[in-house]
């Protein structure tokens, strides 16, 4: 059975006094897509960086790809490793084509895969153009293009879609989606949290670099013992007779015909089974579960939080 | 080795699009130039080949200005890769770092090489074609442009160390300068008082010898002015060359090691930094 695509043992690495990556033991397996979030300076980079071999641990074992990284077969191994940094620069007198070549070279990907690269990204019809002459998003798309040369087993990404426009990010999602499907494992940082909750599988939440929490979103949420919320609307005037129906638990009170309460996850069939008791009253009822954004507050806020290790 | 090609020709494509090698092949030509025309005209009394004069004051020219150019093409060859951001993520990719290092210092010395063919070879063919300068002037101009080459290349390896060495691109600016100024200004001007001072006391031949061979525009003069007859009289590096008794055979090798080792020093230093 093929192993992890990346491998984190209690790995620690600190910048003076400050530990920056603190202990973490994290895995990603083949086709699976990992999101990790936290705040600025939570550790993310770092970690990112780590398993680039950009900066050497201090404790731990760091194993990518099945190698170590720095080792003997690195170099290899970085040939199946997509990479598109936090704030990704290129040679603003090349071309995007001659820049997405440059790279395609360097990783033993021919003009035609340099080519798919480029219109994947929407950017076949500018690719003659400098790089100078790029809009921000342009040129993160352009370092998506370099990033998914040659069908990367690992794929790591830094805030990857900061820059652009909603078609893309979309577009971008997609991508993931399909490589994904093709057996590629993507570990990628990023603070915009919707996106996040749809397009990956797990999510790791640093937070002062410590892995607070690890897992599907479903399972954090149910960690965190977040409060569901469950919208229940009322022939006009029925809002009194619902809370009082209810005895006496806390709701708020949206309109007259509309009222809003909160429950423990574990509460809620109970509840939602005393609302229908209430007959013809009601017309419609919605469960809104917590958001990812409660998630991310709950685990990665100062606050609060647990430490986890990876399965 | 592909790898080192491919980055050296990034280099090359780079120094054209910003018209570093133009700018460096319009100002070794302009001055090139200069000095054949001006340079070379009291050549007629003295019966020496203008080329022969032209390539003495090309050497002169290029123990100021190809260090200056060297170092000025790769002080910040890593540093402000790093500091712009393209360096991580050429890092990521299938290349050690040594053959980073070796990529881009190619592709430098490509650039030196073909402004300075480009430069000192128009002042050559103004000179050399119009009297039809003699074989051995030629062959001395071919080695003053080898020797160049190799001076730049021995200030791109040291520009380069620099990179290596430094954290931030405007320091990498200000050691350069100091290097340059110890190297071809400073250096020879100790040694001289150094000299002066010791009057043949503790200084011997031999040891003159060997401390010339520590500045690598000196190791250039020698192999340069000394190595032809004719080029050597009219430098006055004649007697410098029977007392130095260095032949292009010691000097060539100096100067691969002044290439080499602070070539090698910044591949080793570049491969343990953490960005």
């Amino acid at each position: 059975m093929e192993g992890p695509a990346l491998a984190l043992e209690a790995v620690t690495k600190s910048y003076g006094r400050h530990a920056a990556v603190d202990g973490v033991t994290l895995g990603l397996a083949p086709g699976e897509r990992l999101a990790l979030l936290g705040h600025n300076g939570a550790g993310k980079t770092t970690l990112l960086k780590l398993a680039l071999s950009l900066t050497r641990a201090d404790g731990g074992t760091v194993t990518t790809l099945g190698c170590a990284p720095g080792g003997s077969a690195w170099t290899e191994a970085k040939r199946e490793i997509g990479f598109l940094p936090e704030s990704v620069a290129f040679l603003g007198s090349m071309t995007g084509r001659e820049t997405i070549r440059f790279y395609g070279r360097l990783k033993g990907v021919g003009r035609a895969g340099c080519e798919e690269a480029l219109a994947h990204v929407g950017l076949a019809g500018v690719a003659g153009k400098r790089v100078k002459t790029y809009s921000k998003g342009m040129r993160q798309r352009l370092g998506f293009a370099q990033a998914i040369l040659g069908a990367p087993r690992l794929l790591i990404l830094d805030e990857p879609t900061g820059g652009l426009d909603p078609e893309s990010r979309q577009a971008f999602h997609e991508t993931l989606h399909e490589l994904a499907g093709r057996g590629a494992a993507i570990i990628l940082s990023s603070h915009v949290l919707t996106e996040v909750e749809a397009g990956t599988d797990r999510i790791a939440i640093m937070r002062e670099g410590r892995l607070a929490a690890l897992g599907t979103a479903d399972e954090l949420k149910r960690r965190a013992g977040l409060a569901v919320t469950i919208r229940v609307a009322v022939r006009p005037g029925g809002g009194a007779r619902l809370a009082s129906a209810l005895g006496g638990r806390s709701s708020e009170r949206i309109n007259d015909h509309a009222v809003e309460l909160r429950c423990a996850a574990g509460e809620k069939r109970a509840l939602i089974e005393r609302i229908l008791g209430l007959g013809d009253e009601v017309e419609d009822i919605e469960i809104v579960p917590p958001g990812l954004d409660a998630v991310y507050a709950c685990f990665g806020g100062s606050g609060g939080g647990e430490r986890e290790r990876a399965s | 080795m592909t790898a080192v090609a491919t980055i050296a020709g990034r280099e090359v494509l780079a120094g054209i699009r910003n018209r570093w090698m133009l700018a460096a092949a319009l100002l070794l030509g302009v001055l090139a130039l200069t000095l054949a025309f001006v340079g070379s005209a009291p050549a007629g009394p003295v019966a020496a080949s203008r080329l022969a004069i032209t390539v003495v004051s090309l050497s002169s020219l290029s123990v100021f200005l190809v260090p200056l150019i060297g170092l000025l093409v790769s002080y910040d060859t890593l540093v402000g890769e790093i500091e712009r951001g393209t360096m991580p993520l050429l890092m990521t990719h299938p290349v050690t770092r040594l053959r980073i290092v070796l990529g881009k210092f190619a592709g430098q010395v490509a650039i030196l090489a073909i402004a300075t063919v480009v430069g000192f070879g128009v002042a050559a063919l103004a000179t050399g074609l119009g009297d039809g300068g003699d074989a051995e002037a030629w062959r001395a101009f071919g080695v003053m442009v080898g020797g160049s080459i190799l001076l730049g290349a021995a200030f791109i390896a040291l520009g380069t160390l620099i990179s290596a060495v430094v954290a931030e691109r405007g320091t990498a600016a200000g050691v350069s300068a100091a290097v340059w100024l110890v190297f071809v200004v400073l250096f020879d001007m100790a040694l001289l008082a150094v000299l002066v001072a010791d009057e043949g006391q503790v200084i011997s031949g031999d040891l003159f010898r060997v401390l010339l061979l520590l500045n690598p525009t000196d190791v250039y003069r020698m192999l340069t002015l000394a190595g032809s007859e004719t080029v050597g009289a009219l430098s006055g590096m004649a007697g410098v060359s029977a007392e130095a008794a260095f032949g292009h055979a010691l000097l060539f090798p100096v100067m691969v090691l002044w290439i080499a080792v602070p070539l090698g020093l910044a591949g080793l230093l570049f491969g343990r930094k953490e960005l």
